[in-house]
């Protein structure tokens, strides 16, 4: 089970949230170049290791935030992102 | 032709029987060179087909194939050995029926039984629009010559008699696509039938290797990794290996390597899980697949149910099995099967996968000169393993993308050229 604790909510089974994947920066849709912005939609660092991701509770309180996970062991920690 | 190595007979297997004599080891283990004129990255059934091809069909054979573990150790291991090639896009189509052609005839090159059963695939469909899907998958495979058509609840009950189509269950069997071709193969024997012919042309298997760094230069990341840069060979666990050629066919590591060569893929890794029950007598004749249940379920000749489901929603590194997994499988197994009830689960396991976007795989040459890529398998690249081989070995030969794979370079993700696949792909593996 991978537990993932919710800012709002407190500490949760996975499966009663969905994973929105690692974080990117989104370049300014505005001024990226086409490849820029494909850049962004589909390539990932997919690292295994620690990674900041962004959940969403959606069972809970139905908010978006970002932990930090390792992947290679599933353990998480608060992010300094959120 | 020559045979591949050591010939399996009969006469043999009575032979070894009664002396108890050892049988001929199917592969070395070479010390590996200082260089080779292509380094696979990757022991699996997509390394070791691209090296047998590349030494059968274009003469190469001074190549090492390197894998941290064993051979096989990956998903070649461990998936449920379904092939077919009823997909919905022609790209697609073109590409998996090959590879079913090469199936076909394996037994025969190869020279070792890989016991492929063509017994018939089903993917049943619950609602309308899983219904429409099916109808415009068949139209497009049958206008590529490939067997597939809708059939009614009725040819579903012939087909699959444990089935339960009757209309008062809560997922109603409203039809099914229908494939006769599509069936299973011995995975295992497989990998070690690629493995052993290899060996024999002269590849060197290099088991318990891992691959640290790739070294690169000219490129425009540091290292000289990246975009414009080439290849110069690999750092490994065993020292560093010079080579003008690398391949990186590691499936659900396949971002770890990439991002050695300053290449990052359009890649997340997840596992998928699939259990096995006890045997009995047999009684399921065809596979079926229930896209809108999550489930899919064939029958080994040994008469264990052999079942699978779509990837973990997390994507993560760590292999383990689930509660989740095994609760969901049972319903929605017993949906289907109300019979089986009684029957239980002997073992379960787990893989990763390396999911792209659409469901399609990342193939070919990369901006990186001398890097090649073979990944982004997912959950379906068993079925691929032969054709991927084939094709992967021509544009490492002549470096030209081959015509079959030319859909699938990673440029198609910068050019906004995706070849989108889930319709298909997303749990009937
Ligand atoms: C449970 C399950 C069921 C499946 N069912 C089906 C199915 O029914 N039909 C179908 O078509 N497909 C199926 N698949 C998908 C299929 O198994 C894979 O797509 C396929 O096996 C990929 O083969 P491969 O040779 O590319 O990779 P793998 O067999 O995964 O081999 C990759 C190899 O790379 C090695 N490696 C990784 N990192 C390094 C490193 N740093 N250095 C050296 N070596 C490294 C690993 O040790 C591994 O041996 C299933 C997968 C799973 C997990
Ligand atoms: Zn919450």
């Amino acid at each position: 089970m991978i537990v993932v604790n919710c800012p709002h909510c407190g500490p949760r089974n996975s499966s009663d949230l969905r994973p929105c994947g690692e974080v990117t920066t989104r370049p300014d849709p505005a001024t990226a170049s086409l490849s820029e912005w494909r850049t962004y939609l589909y390539l990932r660092e997919n690292p295994a290791g620690w990674v900041t991701e962004t959940w969403y509770c959606r069972s809970g309180c139905r908010r978006y935030f970002t932990i930090e996970r390792n992947t290679a062991t599933n353990e998480t920690r608060s992010s300094e992102a959120s | 032709m020559a045979r591949h190595g050591y010939k399996y007979s009969a006469g043999k297997l009575i032979r070894h029987g009664l002396t108890r004599g050892d049988w001929p080891r199917m592969w070395r283990r070479p010390e590996a060179r200082s260089s080779y004129d292509v380094v696979i990255i990757g022991g699996g059934l997509h390394g070791l087909a691209t090296a047998y091809y590349l030494a059968h069909n274009h003469g190469m054979t001074n190549i090492a194939v390197v894998d941290k573990g064993y051979l096989g150790g990956g998903g070649s291991g461990r998936n449920t050995a379904i092939v077919r090639s009823n997909y919905l896009t022609p790209e697609g189509v073109a590409f998996y029926d090959r590879s079913l052609d090469l199936y076909n005839s394996m037994a025969q090159d190869l020279n070792l039984n890989v016991m492929f059963s063509r017994r018939g695939h089903l993917t049943l469909a619950h609602t309308d629009s899983a219904l429409r899907t099916m109808h415009w998958r068949a139209e497009v495979n049958k206008l590529q010559g490939i067997d597939s058509s809708v059939i009614d609840p009725q040819e579903v009950k012939k087909q699959a008699p444990s089935l339960d189509v009757s209309a008062d269950t809560r997922y109603p069997i409203l039809g099914a696509l229908f494939h006769p071709p599509g069936g299973i193969v011995r995975h295992d024997a497989v990998v070690w039938g690629y493995a052993r012919a290899a060996d024999h042309l002269g590849v060197h298997m290099l088991q318990e290797t891992e691959v640290l760094d790739i070294l690169c230069e000219g490129g425009e990341g540091p290292d000289g990794k990246g975009a414009g840069g080439r290849v110069t060979g690999v750092r490994t666990s065993r020292g560093d290996i010079s080579a003008p050629a690398v391949v990186n066919c590691t499936a659900g590591w396949a971002s770890l390597i990439s991002n050695m060569a300053g290449v990052p893929l359009p890649i997340t890794t997840h596992p998928l899980q699939a259990a096995v029950t006890e045997p009995c007598k047999v009684f399921l004749p065809t596979v079926v697949v229930s896209g809108s249940l999550h489930v899919y379920v064939s029958q080994t000749d040994r008469g264990e149910l052999v079942f699978g489901a779509s990837v973990d929603p997390v994507g993560t590194y760590r292999v383990n099995g689930t509660l989740e997994f095994t609760e969901e499988l049972a319903g929605h197994v017993l949906e289907l099967m109300p019979g089986i009830s009684k029957m239980r689960l002997l073992r379960q396991w787990s893989g990763l996968c390396d999911m792209t976007p659409d469901y399609s795989p990342v193939m070919g040459t990369t901006q990186v000169d001398g890097y090649f890529v073979d990944v982004g398998w997912g959950t379906y690249g068993f079925k691929a393993g032969p054709v991927a081989g084939e094709t992967m070995a021509e544009t490492i030969a002549t470096g030209r993308d081959a015509d079959l794979i030319a859909p699938f370079t990673i440029s198609r993700f910068t050019e906004g050229d995706l070849v989108g696949e889930k319709g298909a792909a997303a749990v009937g593996h």
